[in-house]
């Protein structure tokens, strides 16, 4: 166990190096040259280069590069050139804010979309495997964006039992009953998509698990219904957990799109906001450390599920 | 398929007929799969109207009276209402299907052709070329979906090339996983190498071996990734990069229309009943295409 692990964390590492030369490249697929971007159009080409200087940006891309990464490291992500702030405060707490929507959500899409799953598995080819089905088609081709437009119509507009958006308490974490209320609906938005998807792979794994040979054992065995059930949850545990590891990080990724929606100030908005001021520090931290959580993410992942079954051991 | 099946279906053909295509019987238990033809349909449906637009749109689409602003859902003239600057909505509906489909369909077009002839390239090379192609696939994979298609069109600025750009660059890595993992399956089959035995070149074992046998898993892999891109796609456009304003576009008139949604509420959800449907439609014609391509399976 401890040699895979090294070995998984290892790998880990070219990865987030090529990340970092990604998030790092976004830089120059911006039109025009960085420094004219920062600059008011009448300033002078005098200005112009010793902001070039002052910057880096006369100096070759590997090296800039170099020094970018070597800050980065360090938790230095630069400062916005909005506000001046420095991007690392900003982007802490702004995930910290869609954290508090990603977790909640994603541990109901795992425990709604299992327990879907595990019905449909089991009643396979019935009225209920099919509705099931249906369900988790359905919430996988939904777009979240809009879901959350139907929501706001439906518990807002209509009958105006949740607030439309914002966030309550100004350090994201739900205090009272009006705090979590405004959670409702962004979380249900998300929830749908990862549970949808967790809802199919374990309908996939529950009907492979009862095909197998050692559940007709286990039933010869006299096994009640509920200790036989117990085997396959810890059987089609392992898939499950590997999809959501990936959903996740789809909910933090994909968060920009409900955060709009909600004006929840997560990274997903800090990110909106970046791209509309044209904030580069402020995109590229972003980009480069949600990216690098999903990479962490996944390799939590794979080790939780070595942990949990030695067959992924290899 | 038996022989003896063979020639019951075609009694008066002798023996020696070949057994129909591999396309052809894809194409019949196509037309035998009710939910597969019901989807077709409805997507033929919205391509055709988006591609008649300017024929069968009853108003233009750019142009709004202020007299007439948010009218709801059956007013007459304007059968599902007007938007905020008066524009009507249905035919703004079916001119943004022009887009919508344009930006949804395009980028997966071509990363199935960059991915696939990738993916096929990275199956049959060595393990240096493989490694290589396949570690800078991973990269990619590091990247939420829609953070690199955000980042990526945040960065290039608005406009349908750089959102279809953007799109493709996020498709691409994953085409080619699939294409390759296909391919190195075939690669290692007996006929393969009884065709390598024959000295044929590398290239004309891709097209003529590889190629057919890796083209079904591909094809219904992207599919099923148009739901995919036609959501993102409209979703970048929701939130302001794509097309520029006075063009209608499923996303961005959902967009426009969120500002009116204490007023017409209903109104503010019908561009994303659009992009359900269509997404709907292509992920059930996926599964149908799936098992209709995945013969040896079925014939259990």
């Amino acid at each position: 166990m401890i040699r895979y692990a090294l070995i998984r964390i290892l790998s880990a590492i070219p990865i987030l190096l090529g990340v970092s030369v990604v998030s790092f490249g976004l830089l120059f697929l911006q039109p025009g040259n960085p420094v004219e971007a920062l600059l008011p159009l009448e300033a002078s080409p005098q200005i112009a280069e010793m902001m070039k200087q002052q910057l880096g940006f006369d100096q070759p891309v590997w090296r800039q590069y170099l020094a970018w990464l070597q800050r980065t490291v360090q938790g230095d992500l630069g400062v916005s050139l909005y506000d001046g702030l420095p991007v690392a405060g900003q982007l802490g707490g702004a995930l910290f804010n869609t954290m508090v929507l990603a977790v909640p959500a994603a541990v109901l899409a795992f425990v709604l979309g299992g327990a879907l799953g595990l019905i449909a598995g089991y009643h396979r080819n019935t009225w209920i495997d099919r509705s099931a089905s249906a369900l988790a088609i359905v919430g996988v081709s939904l777009p979240q964006y809009w879901v959350a437009i139907v929501l706001v119509v439906l518990f807002s507009v209509t009958v105006n039992w949740l607030p439309a958006s914002g966030m309550a308490s100004p350090d994201g974490i739900p205090r009272s009953f009006s705090d979590l209320a405004n959670m409702v609906m962004p979380v249900l938005a998300l929830m749908l998509v990862p549970m949808g998807v967790v809802a199919r792979v374990v309908r996939a794994s529950v009907q492979d698990i009862l095909s197998q040979a050692f559940i007709a054992g286990l039933q010869a065995k006299g096994l009640a219904r509920g200790r036989i059930l117990r085997h396959v949850i810890r059987n089609a545990m392992s898939s499950a957990l590997s999809v959501m590891g990936l959903q996740f990080g789809f909910l933090i990724g994909g968060s920009i799109l409900i955060e709009v929606v909600f004006n929840w100030p997560g990274s997903g908005q800090l990110l909106n906001l970046a791209i509309f001021r044209r904030d580069i520090p402020v995109l590229q931290g972003t980009v480069v450390v949600v990216a690098g959580l999903f990479v962490l993410t996944n390799l939590a992942i794979d080790l939780a599920q070595a942990a949990i079954d030695p067959r992924m051991r290899r | 398929m038996t022989m003896t099946q063979l020639q019951s279906a075609s009694p008066s053909v002798s023996a020696a007929t070949k057994a129909p295509g591999y396309w052809r019987s894809v194409g019949q238990r196509l037309m035998r799969d009710r939910v597969g033809i019901a989807s077709a349909l409805v997507l033929l449906a919205i391509v055709v109207s988006a591609l008649a637009a300017p024929l069968i749109a009853p108003h233009d689409p750019n142009s709004g009276s202020v007299m007439t602003r948010l009218s709801p859902i059956g007013t007459p003239g304007h059968l599902l209402g007007t938007d905020a600057t008066g524009r009507d909505i249905l035919s703004r509906l079916i001119w943004g299907g022009r887009l919508s489909l344009l930006s949804g369909i395009t980028p997966v077009v071509l990363a199935t052709l960059i991915g696939g002839t990738l993916g096929i390239i990275a199956g049959m090379s060595g393990r240096l070329v493989n490694g290589i192609i396949m570690r800078i696939t991973d990269i990619f994979f590091a990247f939420p979906s829609i953070l690199l298609a955000v980042a990526i069109s945040g960065v290039l600025g608005n406009g349908l090339g750089n959102t279809l750009v953007s799109l493709t660059v996020v498709f691409v890595p994953q085409v080619l996983r699939v294409a390759e993992s296909a391919t190195v399956q075939i690669a290692r089959q007996d006929y393969v190498d009884a065709a390598r035995a024959t000295t044929a070149s590398r290239l004309l074992i891709m097209t003529s071996q590889v190629l057919p046998n890796v083209l079904s898993p591909i094809l219904i892999f992207a599919t099923s990734l148009i739901a995919v891109s036609l959501v993102v796609a409209a979703g970048l456009n929701f939130i302001g990069l794509g097309v520029a304003p006075p063009a209608a576009e499923w996303g961005s008139m959902l967009n426009e229309l969120r500002d009116a949604i204490y007023i017409n509420p209903t109104l503010s959800i019908l561009p994303g009943v659009m992009i359900v449907a269509t997404s709907v439609c292509f992920n059930l014609l996926s599964d149908s295409l799936g098992s209709a391509m995945n013969i040896r399976e079925t014939d259990k």
